[in-house]
């Protein structure tokens, strides 16, 4: 089972990082770029072919490693 | 003061931790490896030291803060026991839970490698005894990734409660803008837990205790934490 842990800053917390992109970006001339934030994915294959216990796998990891709750939240997707 | 300094992968600071300690105490520091699962008997100190553990995979302290020798440092700092991390070792008791907030990316994005000046808060703790409040001391940096950061509430607890022990300021003891240099919420340098056992700072205290290291600013940490076990024995 293939799936996909995305991870992203919580508004409201600077992304120095995705400032430097936006502003590379601007520099660049690709238009109508408002602003970027920067985040992670994490594609994750599962031994579990049951989609609720791998949501829950998931979500442990994510929780336990995958994100940091105090700045991040993140989303699960189970792919296939 | 028996101390013990964790070690993990990536960890590169962990000697000139020992050496700090054993020339402020004396005494042989324990080096802990990461997959120990308790802490030599009668520890006063667990030291987390500077480096970069895990390379900073994921994010700076994140693997580091999970590993099995974590589980005895709560345990041990849960008890009251001291707990000092210093830069990666601050970044990891963030991660592991033992410290609020979170250290970000330098606010100017740059790996900022210098001495920068700190203000000691107040002296009335185990972690500045060795200092007057109000003192200025030089220390140097070197993380690409200190920016203290915690919500609006974390902060205001953080400051009423005067668990901000250290301070970024300017030689003169102004903290300010400028003196400011990754941009940590209240230019916040160091940090203690709601107890008062647990410290985390950014700059390198270790590496200023030796005439030969230009500037021994570092050693009233270290000379404090020892008295601090003379005065409890």
């Amino acid at each position: 089972m293939k799936a996909r842990v995305t991870v992203t800053l919580k508004s409201g917390i600077l992304d120095p990082q995705g400032k430097a992109i936006e502003g590379a970006l601007k520099s660049l001339g690709v238009d109508g770029i408002a602003s970027v934030r920067q985040g992670k994915v994490f594609d994750i294959e599962l031994a579990a072919t049951d989609k609720a216990k791998a949501e829950a796998a998931l979500k442990a990891a994510a929780d336990k490693l995958l994100a940091n709750t105090v700045i991040e939240n993140y989303r699960v997707e189970v792919l296939s | 003061m028996k101390s013990a300094v964790l070690v993990f992968p990536g960890i590169n600071r962990e000697r000139d931790m020992a050496r700090a300690l054993k020339l402020a105490s004396g005494n042989e520091t324990a080096m802990v490896w990461h997959a120990e699962t308790a802490l030599p008997k009668g520890t006063d100190l667990v030291v987390v030291p500077g480096g970069f553990s895990y390379g900073d995979y994921l994010r700076c302290g994140a693997i580091a803060a999970r590993a099995p020798v974590m589980d005895a440092v709560r345990d041990f700092a849960a008890k009251g026991g001291l707990v000092l991390g210093v830069c990666n070792g601050f970044q990891i008791l963030c991660e592991s839970g033992l410290l609020p907030g979170v250290l970000m990316r330098n606010a100017a994005l740059k790996f900022v490698c210098r001495d920068v000046h700190m203000k000691v808060e107040r002296s009335d703790t185990p972690f500045t005894r060795g200092y007057n409040a109000g003192q200025v001391i030089r220390v140097p940096v070197a993380h690409g990734e200190g920016n203290y950061e915690a919500d609006e509430e974390t902060l205001k607890r953080l400051e009423g409660d005067g668990r901000v022990l250290y301070r970024y300021c300017s030689p003169e003891g102004v903290v300010d803008e400028a003196s400011n240099f990754n941009g940590a919420a209240h230019s916040i340098a160091g940090i203690v837990n709601e107890h008062g056992n647990v410290l985390g700072m950014m700059p390198h205290p270790e590496n200023h205790v030796e005439e030969i290291m230009g500037c021994t600013d570092g050693r009233g940490l270290f000379a404090g934490l020892v008295q601090q076990f003379e005065k409890a024995a």
